[in-house]
């Protein structure tokens, strides 16, 4: 068990031309349940061989426990890794695909025993110890995979590369709860790479969203959904995503389309949003205020299609030369084609510089 | 009852036309000549199994069947290992995977004559190099007077011809092996050696099993490359089985020669179904799995 740190790490597959991981400078605390999120091809997986030795990045350093193992074989580093699709040792069976990392490192015989029973037990193989892996379905081959990692005393973190791809729903359920479980009990450090969101938010209670291969943020999955740091992130998290606007400022608000938001008063001496400036603008469907009645400040629009989601109902709407969506209770009177009023409570508009300046969070308020 | 069309039968009729000239006919008049004394212009005589006592009786068959066994046993022993060797050694992409793709595959594309041929001029005791590049070396090489340079030299020819075929299915094989295996066993700390035993045979098994059928039906009925080389010689040194059934056949032994050759058929058949068995049930799980 131990710290990770990554800094300045950026990989290149193709001699510099074109990089997969940007300078990223992260870190995992010692014990932490942790998630990398991220779209297909967003570097995810390229990080995570960098922390495991597998790959040696083309520039940056990692290090475990403070000391830089940049230079050090997955064997040296003991990382342990569990892959997309299973991966077992087919011709042995359950007992020794399991004890196979501690004979590697020539462990004594009475204490490979004690550690294989003990990782079966855990993880509820030790009825299949004598089976052949091979004859095994995926769930459990993943738990052999997942036993392989644990098993041995000097494991520094685990790290998962989307390891419920191919596994059943139910069985999806049953083994991500096993993980919970397994990281409270041994209190590992566990790194887990998904592009799936529900995944990462229920294992993790520290999630890195990255993109293109940069990490945008870290943070809570509470602080990922009311504090995303980039307009990326609002849209990946969250279904549906959060409602993403150009805009431009003016003196004492934004400009939307053919609507006008007015801006909190201290953006006049505040420094981050200039007049003239194009910004995008922020809100997640949940905090989209709609009504039937015309309010001052709300401005008209069209419902296109109402869509049921579990317990409620989400509306896509059409307005002011605005496309947005906005979730409602599930026993809400709206129909399709009606036209109502729309507002964005003022607390809860997130403003970013515009694409071309990089999509950064701006501090700032619109006004009441 | 289910009604099942029966239409398909038909589509067979070419193939059963082809087969029947080339295997089936042929196969028969075998068979017949086996049970009769045939002499070209005499009337045919029912021997009933006599021609196939006499198989066993004199030890023509059974010395080449033992030297037949050998042969194989050795040429497999040396190509398989050989060519997985090969096949580990080759690049995997690039130019350089298709020079060695092109120049191993190479000795595929020769005639089986000719590959003879070759070799009878690179080791005749008069003409060719081999002999002469032994001879600096103190060693007086002669194919027909030596029979184990004529041994050594059926080998090694028959092992520069087929390790290619093994290691190009090797190399198919090992390409198709998925990378978070290799990944998985290095993060778990095996050497280089336990890797290949636990992630790359296994996985190479299917594609073994073809290799090593294909070239012990092969090895067992070799004839062209030692007839060229050594025309089975010194005396019947190397003489393999179907060598020994021709030379019975142009003794116009007809009857003798049919028995063997039959016999011969049963063995490779037998011995193929046993390798393909074992081979295919090796390490799936199918057999007793040991202690652990």
């Amino acid at each position: 068990m131990a710290t990770v740190e990554l800094v300045n790490v950026a990989h290149s597959y193709d001699g510099s031309k074109t990089y997969a991981v940007k300078d990223i400078n992260l870190s995992w605390q010692d014990g932490v349940a942790s998630a990398l999120l991220g779209p297909s091809g967003c570097g995810k997986t390229t990080l995570l061989k960098i922390i495991s030795g597998l790959l040696k990045p083309s520039e940056g350093k990692v290090l475990i426990d403070g000391q830089d193992v940049t230079a050090q074989s997955p064997r040296e580093r003991n990382v342990a890794q569990v892959f997309q699709f299973p991966v077992v040792y087919e011709t042995l069976n359950v007992y020794n695909n399991l004890a196979f990392p501690l004979r590697n490192r020539g462990v004594d015989k009475a204490e490979v025993d004690r550690s294989v029973r003990a990782v079966a037990e855990m993880l509820e193989l030790t009825p299949y110890l004598k089976k052949r892996a091979n004859r095994l379905g995926a769930a459990e081959k993943q738990r052999i995979s997942m036993g392989r990692g644990i098993v041995r005393s000097d494991t520094t973190a685990v790290l998962f590369d989307e390891p419920l791809t191919i596994i059943d729903p139910q069985q999806k359920w049953h083994l991500r709860r096993k993980l919970k479980e397994l990281h409270q009990r041994l209190n590992l450090t566990m790194i887990y790479v998904t592009h799936d969101q529900h995944e990462a938010l229920t294992f993790a209670d520290q999630v890195t969203v990255m993109d293109a291969g940069e990490a945008l943020q870290t943070a809570s999955p509470e602080e990922l959904h009311h504090q995303p740091a980039a307009p990326f992130v609002g849209y990946f998290i969250g279904s549906p995503g959060m409602n993403l606007f150009d805009g431009k400022a003016l003196d004492g608000g934004i400009q939307l389309a053919d609507t006008h938001l007015p801006l909190a008063p201290d953006l006049a001496e505040g420094n981050s949003v200039q007049v003239g400036n194009s910004v995008q603008v922020g809100i997640r469907p949940e905090y989209v205020q709609v009504s039937r009645d015309a309010h001052e400040g709300w401005f008209p629009a069209t419902i296109t299609r109402t869509m049921l989601t579990g317990n409620a109902l989400m509306l896509e709407l059409t307005g002011e030369n605005l496309q947005l969506k906005a979730i409602v209770p599930e026993e809400s009177p709206l129909q399709a084609g009606e036209t109502i009023y729309v507002h964005f409570p003022h607390d809860k508009v997130l403003l970013y510089s515009s694409r071309q300046d990089g999509g950064k969070r701006l501090e700032t308020q619109v006004a009441a | 009852m289910k009604q099942v069309n029966q239409r398909a039968w038909f589509f067979l009729i070419p193939a059963l036309i082809v087969m029947s000239v080339n295997a089936f006919i042929a196969f028969m008049t075998v068979i017949n000549y086996s049970f009769i004394d045939k002499l070209p212009g005499l009337p045919s005589l029912w021997l009933g199994l006599e021609n196939y006592r006499g198989v066993w009786q004199d030890n023509i068959f059974p010395s080449a069947l033992r030297r037949q066994f050998i042969f194989s046993f050795v040429v497999l022993a040396i190509q398989v290992p050989l060519g997985i060797l090969v096949a580990l050694g080759m690049p995997k992409r690039g130019i350089g995977a298709t020079i060695s793709l092109i120049t191993i595959g190479l000795p595929l594309l020769i005639p089986w004559q000719v590959v003879g041929i070759i070799w009878r001029a690179y080791t005749r005791a008069d003409l060719g190099f081999v002999p002469v590049i032994l001879s600096w070396f103190n060693y007086s090489y002669d194919t027909g007077l030596n029979p184990f340079d004529a041994w050594v030299t059926i080998v090694v020819m028959d092992v520069w011809h087929w390790t290619p075929l093994i290691a190009l299915l090797c190399y198919s094989g090992l390409n198709a092996i998925p990378d978070a295996y290799f990944q998985a066993a290095r993060i778990d700390g095996a050497s280089r050696w336990k890797t290949f035993w636990v992630v790359t045979l296994p996985r190479l098994r299917s594609v073994l099993t073809i290799g090593i059928l294909l070239r012990f039906m092969d090895s067992f009925r070799i004839y062209i490359e030692p007839f060229m080389v050594t025309g089975g010689g010194p005396g019947t040194a190397t003489s393999f089985l179907s060598d020994t059934v021709v030379r019975e056949a142009r003794a116009f032994n007809f009857g003798p020669a049919a028995a063997m050759s039959l016999v011969y058929f049963y063995i490779i058949l037998v011995i193929s179904y046993v390798f393909f068995q074992v081979l295919t049930n090796v390490g799936t799980g199918n057999e007793p799995v040991q202690e652990a």
